[in-house]
């Protein structure tokens, strides 16, 4: 069920360039059930900003969950300057996150993510090992100093890690790593910037993959239509998914992206 | 008798605060949140005769203290509304009003005919101010002999009482208020938002896709507090206030401007729920105004001989 709570933040801490870990305490951690579900959070008590913000739950703890923002705008700014005992107005869970179900024990599931879509793959990482699935996670950043989870994802699995100017891990993208480990994934699980989407969606690397999208947003709940995106069958036409309540996870193949 | 409850034409109204068009869908997400009966009334989202998709994302850009919107009137179409959502709603004890809109005067009145016989829609709503389509919406607002022309035709239909939605795009409101109540129109609604756009630096480009949007929240509530305050003098017919309501207080302001009841549009996005926490509140703050029922507080900033309101914290 959806909840709205003022959560206290227990911890606040950049872990990365720009990169904010964020761990709030509060009852509608016991709503949360999947990886890629999202919380949308009132960062000022104000007008301005006005709207929330939308951040995937990193992590699903007891009493408490984590969420990863970068700081970028007026908004994650804000968000940053917060500090221990402070509350936050959480709206949550939201949307339909990453169906764990579908990876079977045994079985071998590869998680990418790309920038600030990496966090929602912790949970799922946590998850899917908690299950007997065999985990990969790929992980990609612009620079090493964006790098961040890579420790933290290596508990549940193999860690790969990919930069577009090569100053960590391996130079380029997640997809060079994912071409690289052909056959070897039963289902793939993704989240990260539309270009990184589309290029997993393309190059079809498992019988199943699940991609997590992001739009601008508005209520978050399905209400104002801002973040719809049109159905594959229906490219042109009248029928329509919303990225916050049918999604943000679709299936590869259910909407154009 | 509550201190809350309000008799508009076709609407008996528990309490004076229902969602705005187009900020609460059909309903159907907030029943998931609270009980839809709880509140006055409900504006459903626009309908048009067609399904539409509207515009491209990005739809949505935040601004200080509000937001821009160029949804394109999404809807699921006449038959749809009439055939799913409609009879959804019956489940909870709520007159809707049901917002209309259209291309041509032909698209109005086939809406119109249809969604007025519904048993729940006590009231329609004609979207003659959406800023955001290319054809129709605003376009009918904006001229007092078109606007006047189509509130007659549709009048001539509707099995319920029609409120006419204007548009703050204009330069002198009253004119088109007044058209629309020789139209024959029962009741206003308004403001619809006003017209903007953001251009995003990193782009050089505006951030909407449909370039130009509807500006809506607390930012444009002086307008419309503005607009109900000249027009509720110059018209007969009852008006519904909207702009920017964020708390009781607000709705408050827009009674003493002038409004009969209101309507909260873009805070259901930031609260979702905002509209019974408003309607708990109010109450009190009659009280606070020394007012038995809150409709003696409409026009109170500007009728004559009237008890002077004033807030008593």
């Amino acid at each position: 069920m959806i909840r709205q709570e003022n959560c206290k933040i227990v911890s606040n801490r950049p872990i990365a360039d720009n990169i904010f870990e964020l761990v709030l305490e509060g009852e509608l951690s016991a709503e949360m059930a999947q990886s890629g579900q999202f919380v949308h959070v009132k960062v000022a008590d104000g007008f301005d900003p006005l709207l929330r913000r939308p951040i995937s739950i990193a992590s699903i703890n007891d009493g408490s969950f984590t969420i990863i923002y970068r700081r970028q705008g007026k908004g994650t700014s804000l968000l940053a300057d917060k500090s221990i005992g402070i509350s936050v107005d959480v709206l949550g869970p939201l949307g339909n996150g990453f169906p764990a179900d579908e990876a079977k024990p045994g079985q071998t599931a590869v998680l990418v993510g790309g920038g600030v879509g990496v966090p929602p793959m912790y949970e799922l990482a946590k998850q899917l090992a908690r299950k007997g699935v065999n985990v990969i996670s790929i992980i990609g950043f612009q620079s090493s100093n964006a790098v961040f989870y890579e420790k933290e994802l290596a508990e549940f699995g193999e860690v790969y890690v990919a930069t577009v100017d090569g100053s960590y891990g391996r130079k380029g993208f997640v997809t060079d790593i994912l071409d690289g480990l052909e056959g070897q994934a039963d289902i793939v699980f993704a989240c990260g910037p539309t270009p990184m989407l589309r290029a997993i969606e393309n190059g079809a690397y498992a019988p199943k993959t699940y991609l997590s999208l992001e739009e601008r947003m508005g209520c978050g709940i399905g209400a104002c239509f801002a973040c719809v995106c049109h159905t594959k069958d229906d490219p042109q036409g009248f029928s329509y998914k919303k990225v916050c309540s049918d999604g943000p996870v679709f299936q590869a193949g259910e909407v154009v992206i | 008798m509550s201190s809350l409850s309000i008799q508009l034409p076709g609407l008996n109204l528990k309490n004076p605060v229902m969602p705005a068009s187009g900020c609460f869908g059909f309903g159907r997400e907030f029943s998931q949140l609270y009980d839809l009966s709880g509140l006055g009334a409900i504006m459903i989202k626009a309908t048009t005769p067609e399904p539409r998709f509207g515009n491209p994302t990005p739809r949505v850009a935040e601004t200080p203290g509000g937001m821009l919107n160029a949804i394109g009137l999404q809807n699921p179409g006449l038959e749809k509304v009439f055939n799913e959502e409609l009879p959804w709603l019956e489940q909870f004890d709520v007159p809707i009003m049901a917002n209309i809109a259209g291309s041509t005067e032909d698209d109005y009145v086939k809406v119109a005919e249809q969604l007025s016989k519904a048993p729940n829609v006590h009231a329609l709503e004609l979207n003659i101010s959406c800023p955001n389509v290319k054809t129709g919406g605003i376009a009918f607002g904006t001229d007092p002999e078109m606007a006047k022309a189509l509130t007659r035709k549709v009048k001539e239909v509707s099995e319920v009482p029609v409120y006419v939605k204007l548009s703050p795009n204009v330069s002198d409101i009253v004119k088109i208020a007044r058209a629309v109540e020789e139209g024959g129109a029962d009741g206003l609604t308004m403001i619809n938002t006003l017209l903007g756009m953001r251009i995003d630096l990193m782009t050089g480009q505006p951030i909407l896709a449909n370039k130009t949007g509807g500006l809506s929240g607390p930012s444009v509530k002086p307008v419309a507090i503005r607009m109900i305050y000249e027009v509720s003098q110059r018209v007969s017919i009852p008006i519904i206030g909207m702009g920017g309501i964020q708390s009781a207080e607000d709705v408050i302001e827009f009674f003493l401007a002038g409004a009969s009841a209101a309507a909260v549009g873009t805070q259901n996005f930031v609260d979702p729920f905002i509209c019974p926490k408003i309607i708990e509140e109010l109450p009190e703050m009659l009280a606070k105004m020394g007012a038995d029922h809150i409709s003696e507080l409409t026009g109170r900033s500007w009728k004559k001989n009237e008890r002077l309101a004033y807030y008593r914290p």
